[in-house]
């Protein structure tokens, strides 16, 4: 074997222009591919993140999937039963027995839940009406399952833990009121409830509506002016691991019976989108592989045909049709190997590079970095693909090379 | 007066050629004793089939019909695996146009076949590859390229490299057809003392009449048929 990778280099290294041409098809491919790649998976892993942190991981709410079986429908289970114009039935009583649900639920190891009571209200300021919808929760474990601390632009989250009349509004309700912090604003309920709360914070999470139509208050203060006592209408759950949502969630909606979803099944349009893109995506990157792949075969299949007095010989002396086949087929390998090996540093390169670009989104104030990846899979779909067609487009002239005849070439050549 | 032993031995040779228009016969019938210690030429005029003769010899090419011996072993039916492997311990080639492969030097060409049969180590490998050349009067061209040899010299490399498994059987196809008359000279010499010194089969394809008078022995090839 040694003697074979031997005679494959030199063959390599005597037509040095050659090979480096199809080297470097292959390094630019593996280095295209990882660059691609890498802000394709970047920018998804990006969107998935803020996806899956923004909101909580498991939503459960005072809500039954299927309607109720009606007692009709249980007694006669096998005939003809139709029930028409059923009510559907609402819990206005928010979730039954939730205290019993939230300890089995935080009994549960890597898995924080927050109870919360949102209803509708309206912000009477200076005359003018706005409707928003208020979240009435635990401070202290706003943190466990929102993430809406980190867009507070004015004011705090902590200053809302001992002051049951604050409220944190959005940035475009604020200016939409001309409301500064600290201000008090009444907020109306459906009631007809009237309640005073103080401005504590203001956030931005750039989304519009969010940043108009949403506040934050004590659940305690949200269960009076709704008249919903020691009630809440849905409690959020955040995991260790996102990923483990979707199964979650159909245990809790087993065992509880309310309605619990995940956010892969809030945002399935969404996924269904990333798998379409990452589709397209590997199918771009795949075919500048394939361009270099054949580019290998080229410089194989010339050399090959270049060889014919070189494999006369070698078969001549002694060499079996195998080992020919094997000299041409090591030449892929090397092209292969050597191609990853500048190709992945060129790669790194590429990302790297990526990464430094900082940008504005339309309608942002913020400086973005580039969204990019560094999962060692495309690496290793990068290295392994490029290999693999090297292989490939090696075999072919190489099988060719080893069917060959040595008194073919002799006839020919004497 | 042939005392020594018949190592190669062929039965109504026929080899056939098939082309798209007609099949061609290349050789009809040959039945040859190779021997030891004997260097034989084959001679004939060009075209009647002597090179194609030698190719079935040396197991380059599989007769059409007809059966071939080594130490009275029916080898016929051998595979291209067996035959390569038969080549490679027992047999060496010299050819015409000197085929030396191009990317290696002088040392490295002589230590292929070596190297193929695995049986040393490389520094023995490399050893014996320059006693092969310093007896050929090459040792002051080891690491040369073939491409700055000249053509008498790397006849001599060819000749060291068909040596490097210490064959029993060399065969030669026009093994002075690209050479002047000096270096023709010393490529003879060289093939009859392997024959009479090292005891060697030794076969040379030629229509040189001066190379086949040097010989022990002359098969004259005419239209594919042996006539003396």
């Amino acid at each position: 074997m040694r003697l074979l990778v031997f005679i494959a280099l030199k063959h390599l290294l005597a037509r040095k222009r050659q090979s480096l041409v199809s080297l470097m098809g292959i390094i630019l491919g593996v280095a295209f591919f990882l660059g691609i790649s890498s802000i394709m998976q970047g920018s998804e892993e990006d969107f998935i993140k803020r996806l899956v942190d923004n909101s909580p991981h498991i939503t459960i709410s005072d809500e039954y999937r299927e309607p109720r079986i009606q007692p009709a429908e249980k007694v006669y289970q096998n005939s003809l039963v139709s029930i028409r114009n059923v009510t559907p039935l609402t819990e206005t009583r928010g979730l039954r027995g939730y205290e019993k649900i939230l300890n089995e639920l935080r009994s549960t190891p890597g898995l924080l839940a927050s109870p919360v009571l949102a209803g509708q209200g309206i912000i009477t300021y200076a005359g003018q009406e706005k409707a928003i919808t208020l979240s009435g929760m635990i401070p202290e474990e706003i943190d466990a399952v929102s993430t809406i601390r980190n867009y507070m632009v004015e004011g705090s989250l902590d200053r809302l833990f001992g002051n049951p009349d604050g409220i944190l509004i959005g940035i475009n309700l604020a200016k939409d009121l001309s409301l500064s912090l600290n201000d008090m604003i009444a907020v109306v309920a459906p009631s007809g409830d009237v309640k005073h709360f103080k401005i504590l914070g203001i956030f931005k999470t750039g989304r519009g509506g969010y940043d108009r139509g949403q506040g934050f208050i004590h659940l305690k203060r949200a269960q009076t002016l709704f008249n919903k006592p020691n009630r809440i209408n849905s409690i959020l759950v955040k995991l260790d691991d996102p990923q483990l949502a979707l199964s979650m969630s159909k245990d809790i909606e087993n065992v509880i019976g309310y309605k619990a979803e995940s956010w892969q099944e809030q945002s399935a349009d969404l996924m269904n989108t990333l798998v379409i893109r990452n589709i397209i995506m590997y199918s771009v990157v795949s075919a500048v592989l394939i361009v270099a792949a054949f580019g290998i075969y080229n410089v194989i299949s010339t050399v090959v045909m270049e060889k014919h007095r070189d494999i006369a010989i070698l078969k001549s002396i002694g060499f079996q049709s195998e080992d020919i086949r094997r000299i041409f087929l090591i030449q892929g390998v090397l092209l292969g190997i050597a191609g990853n090996m500048v190709g992945i540093p060129m790669g790194i390169a590429m990302i790297k590079a990526l990464s430094q670009i900082k940008f504005k989104p339309p309608g942002s104030s913020d400086i973005v970095y580039m969204p990019v990846s560094w999962g060692w899979e495309q690496f290793m779909i990068a290295a392994s693909f490029a290999l693999c067609a090297s292989v490939l487009a090696a075999y072919l002239p190489a099988r060719k090379g080893a069917q060959l005849m040595p008194v073919d070439v002799l006839r020919g050549g004497s | 007066m042939n005392a020594s032993p018949v190592i190669l031995r062929t039965e109504n040779l026929v080899r056939t050629l098939t082309t798209e228009a007609l099949p061609v016969t290349l050789i009809r019938g040959a039945s040859v004793d190779i021997r030891t210690h004997e260097f034989t030429a084959i001679k004939g005029p060009s075209g009647s089939g002597k090179s194609s003769l030698l190719y079935l010899l040396g197991l380059l090419d599989a007769p059409t019909s007809g059966r071939i011996f080594i130490d009275d072993f029916d080898i016929t039916d051998y595979n291209q695996k067996r035959t390569a492997q038969i080549r490679l311990e027992q047999m060496g080639f010299v050819f015409q146009f000197h085929f030396l492969l191009p990317e290696f030097s002088s040392v490295e060409n002589v230590m292929m076949p070596m190297r193929r049969l695995g049986k040393l180590n490389d520094r023995e490998i490399r050893k014996r590859a320059i006693e092969k050349l310093d007896r050929l009067g090459l040792a002051d061209h080891l690491d040369k390229l073939p491409s700055q040899l000249s053509g008498g010299q790397r006849q001599r490399v060819a000749i060291a490299r068909a040596l490097a498994n210490d064959p029993r059987m060399i065969f030669a196809d026009e093994p002075t057809g690209n050479l002047d008359s000096e270096s023709s000279k010393t490529v003879q010499g060289i093939l009859k003392d392997l024959a009479h010194q090292d005891g060697c089969a030794v076969v040379a394809v030629t229509h040189d009449p001066e190379f086949a008078k040097n010989c022990d022995r002359i098969i004259t090839v005419v239209d594919g048929q042996i006539v003396s």
